[in-house]
């Protein structure tokens, strides 16, 4: 446990050293933040019908997307692709850890220091300047907080999943891609979710993408009433273990497959 | 004219302090400190066309600087470099027509291409007209025996073979200069030795050559000319021998003793290493000649087989780093 | 002296600039062509890419879509109409994405010191950046964008005439130089920090966000930054307005609507300027 620990630490301390990345990575998501906030914006000036979710609950989606967007399984750990392409995975094969586990915590660790680092500030700002708003309630914050850990653990789940699938080279790439375009349009970083028409809406809240943004942002404005939420969590939960189990069993056949090939 | 002339060099470098620690990872955030180093601190030498030059020195001497400077990549604070006539960072394009660099570390070729097609796109780069391409290529090829080697991309070769390659593309456009900058790095002995021969081929050619490089068997093989740069200061400039002649004029003897207790012990020599039959011992020829030192120790105790030689240039060099530390 | 002179000298330079070009040319098609075998060695994975691709950038059309479905209108724009300004802004994006491949990855260019190496060839800097790789995959994005400009032109009944295509053409070439400029600035930036940096993909993905919809229905401070700095608007707005024979609010006149696109090249010329000054400040820095 100790290890994550000073992994959390060390990617907390190359976050900050990297201090150009940093502030041009607060000023990303800010642009971003703006132009979806005045895109929705625009939108909601245009209508007079009533929307599944209010213009204030919209403008707290908006900025938790933005302040929270290292959530998703988006950026490949481009160490692990790089070290499979030179043949140091052989390194990491080597180790007399669980190797599903030490990549997940690995994973983890790491990117709760750089959700941390962006979040923090960029709620901030959203917060003082921009519109978005505080939970409704005490019990809406604490849904929410909650359902951002279960929402964490699903990331990364899903992260370690990709980077398993990478052991396939070519193949391992596209599914690479495909969860990740997957992962940011479902989960509702594109359009948050309730602007889907209601068909599409019944498969998206069964994926698991939801559980990822939709579900702790419906939480925080209190769309999901706070009562509700122990079936989300519940639903992020079996996501979470249903994917880990599928990363697993994956991980084992394909380290056969790789001591099969001679590496 | 000399071909490269270098006069008071000077060139500075700011770097960033980077604190350990969270803590200071944090205060980074918000100030940060700079230091200045003077990787260049006005070296001056001159070059004359057709020479072969090894340029030594520890790491972060400043060797790969200079030959950014020399080759226009880099420009000085101040100091003057004229190289074939020409100011290297004035006149980018036309300098770089007429020389050639390789980088022992990085290739210039493309990944994924055969070596052939490397070769061909480099034609298109440098203007070469076909008919002195093709003579330049097969000459090269024959000479580094790279035939069998052309149809295969570079990723799947060598290191010894990329190496090779990398020489014969550095010298398709004819350059009058050649870099090499670490060019048997990594390599196996036999590569080692054909990379050596075909500078050596260049050079008798009248292709200017400077080496850069750490290995001394290198130097020993090729240069009469050296240049020991540390800490952005040249140290020595001259022949090999000078260099020898200058730090030390002690010479080697390597002995194969027949029985491994024998303890050997001379007035006029020292042991200087000895490990199970073999001993090597350090004498002054102004004092004693090497043959009678060998008469003596041959006269006194059973020898195997024994052979004179210079005290490696590591040791020299070391000595010479020794010397200027602060 | 005299004008016969004058014309001489005049028609020498042009032809010097027209063998130099044509060499540069030369060099980029040879670039070209081996980066179009180099990807068509793996047949199966283009094509998997270029679907991946037309899927990824496509699906975001799904969403405005959503959105409209519930709106109805943006600002009194309708779907098909944003259409066009989704279409041509993918379009002019895939191009330069495209083509313009080498000055994206710059940094690892620069990290990796093999920067160094295109200083050491007789040739333009730029020139061989462009060339480093022609990214085929990015004609997902080119057919999506193309397929929504289409689907939006046929809903509206747009009647096609010539000087409309002309305006289209103009529309999104004129972007996709600047989006091609775009990433020249993102790689120039890299010459003062080699840390990544996110921020310019704002410019290049966060312009390629804020053009599909119309850039009216955007704050002012914000419309003149997409018009006067990064001249986005030259190249979808004012063009659009032509092609739907639409009132300018701003008073345009419609020759200005279809010339506007030209400050595309212009645009790009600029930043090749600046990144010259960047490849200066390379050479007194190192890396």
């Amino acid at each position: 446990m100790s290890a994550y620990v000073a992994l959390f630490k060390a990617r907390l301390r190359m976050g900050l050293q990297y201090r150009a990345a940093a502030l041009a990575g607060f000023g990303t998501q800010l642009f971003w933040g703006l132009i979806r906030l005045m895109i929705f914006d625009a939108f909601f000036r245009s209508s007079m019908t009533p929307q599944p979710i209010t213009y204030q609950q919209t403008v707290d989606y908006l900025w938790l997307t933005q302040a929270l967007l290292l959530i998703l399984p988006m950026r490949l750990e481009g160490e692990i692709q790089q070290m499979i392409r030179t043949g140091a995975v052989a390194y990491e094969l080597a180790r007399p850890t669980d190797l599903y586990w030490f990549w997940f915590f690995r994973s983890w660790a790491g990117r709760t220091a750089s959700i941390l680092l962006r979040a923090g500030p960029l709620y901030l700002i959203a917060w003082l300047f921009f519109g978005l708003k505080a939970p409704p309630s005490w019990a809406s914050a604490g849904a929410f907080l909650l359902s951002l850990f279960g929402a964490s653990a699903l990331g990364c789940a899903l992260t370690t999943l990709m980077t398993i699938s990478l052991l396939w080279t070519i193949s391992g790439e596209g599914i690479s891609r495909l969860l990740n375009i997957l992962a940011y349009v479902f989960s509702g970083s594109v359009v948050p979710l309730p602007f889907y028409p209601p068909w599409a809406q019944r498969v998206l809240n069964f994926l698991p993408f939801g559980g990822l943004m939709d579900t702790p942002f419906r939480l925080y404005s209190g769309h999901i009433p706070p009562q509700a939420c122990w079936a989300a969590i519940g639903q992020q939960f079996a996501w979470t273990v249903a994917l880990i189990l599928l990363g697993r069993w994956i991980l084992a056949r394909g380290l056969k497959r790789l001591v099969v090939q001679g590496g | 004219m000399p071909q490269i002339v270098v006069e008071n060099l000077v060139k500075t470098f700011r770097v960033a302090e980077r604190k350990a620690g969270t803590w200071g990872a944090l205060k980074g955030l918000f100030h940060r400190r700079y230091r200045t180093v003077r990787a260049l601190d006005g070296i001056s030498f001159t070059m004359e066309a057709g020479e072969l030059v090894g340029y030594i020195g520890p790491n972060g001497a400043g060797k790969s600087t200079t030959v950014k400077v020399l080759s226009g990549i880099l420009i000085p604070d101040s100091g003057r470099c004229l190289v074939m006539g020409r100011i290297p960072w004035k006149e980018r394009t036309a300098h770089v027509a007429e020389i050639g660099v390789v980088f022992g570390q990085r290739t210039q070729l493309w990944w994924d291409l055969p070596v052939i097609e490397s070769f061909e796109l480099l034609r298109e780069i440098y203007r070469i007209p076909r008919r002195e391409y093709l003579q330049t290529r097969d000459e090269l090829v024959a000479m580094m025996r790279l035939e069998p080697l052309l149809d295969t991309p570079v990723r799947q070769l060598s290191l010894g073979q990329r190496m090779r390659c990398d020489l014969a593309a550095a010298f398709l456009h004819r350059p009058k200069l050649l870099f090499l900058d670490e060019p048997t790095i990594g390599l196996d002995a036999a590569s080692k030795l054909a990379v050596r021969d075909y500078i050596k081929r260049l050079n008798r050619q009248g292709v200017s050559v400077i080496l850069t490089t750490h290995d001394m068997d290198d130097i020993e093989a090729l240069c009469r000319r050296i240049l020991l740069i540390n800490r952005g200061r040249i140290l020595f400039d001259g022949a090999l021998e000078a260099l020898r002649a200058q730090v030390s004029r002690e010479r080697q003897l390597v002995i194969l003793l027949a029985h491994e207790e024998t303890w050997v012990e001379d007035p006029d020599a020292q042991v200087l290493r000895r490990n199970g039959h073999h001993l090597t011992l350090r004498f002054d020829p102004a004092r004693i000649s090497a043959a009678e030192l060998i008469a003596r120790i041959t006269a006194r105790y059973e020898i195997r087989d024994l052979y004179v030689e210079n005290p490696p240039i590591e040791e020299i060099v070391a000595q010479i780093y020794e010397e200027e530390a602060p | 002296m005299g004008l016969e002179d004058f014309a001489h000298r005049f028609l020498r330079r042009i032809a010097l600039l027209g063998s130099m070009v044509g060499d540069g040319a030369r060099l980029y098609g040879h670039y070209m062509a081996l980066s179009i075998r180099a990807q068509m060695q793996y047949r199966a994975s283009f094509i998997m890419l270029a679907v991946g691709h037309f899927i990824s950038t496509g699906i975001e059309f799904l969403g405005i879509w959503a959105l409209f479905a519930r709106f109805g209108n943006l600002k009194g724009w309708t779907l098909p109409e944003v259409a066009l300004f989704y279409g041509i802004v993918n379009v002019s994006f895939a191009l330069a994405e495209g083509a313009m491949r080498g000055f994206d990855t710059f940094d690892s260019l620069i990290r990796s010191g093999d920067f160094d190496r295109l200083l050491l060839r007789p040739r333009s800097i730029a020139l061989q950046m462009a060339g480093r790789e022609l990214q085929l995959m990015r004609i997902g994005r080119f057919f999506q964008g193309l397929l929504v400009l289409g689907w939006g032109a046929a809903t509206l009944g747009i009647p096609w005439t010539a000087t409309r295509l002309a305006i289209c053409f103009g529309a999104i070439l004129g972007g996709a130089f600047v989006f091609a400029g775009l990433f020249v600035l993102q790689a120039t930036l890299c010459f003062w920090t080699v840390e990544s940096i996110e921020i310019v993909n704002t410019t290049t993905y966060g312009g390629v966000e804020t053009a599909q919809f119309p850039l009216t229905i955007y704050r002012d401070w914000f419309r003149r930054f997409f018009t006067y700095i990064v001249p986005l608007a030259g190249v979808t707005y004012f063009p659009i307005l032509a092609i739907l024979g639409r009132h300018d609010p701003l008073g345009t006149s419609r020759l200005f609507q279809a010339l506007a696109p030209l400050v595309g090249p212009l645009f790009f010329a600029v930043t090749l300027q600046i990144w010259r000054f960047g490849v200066r400040h390379y050479h007194s820095t190192g890396s």
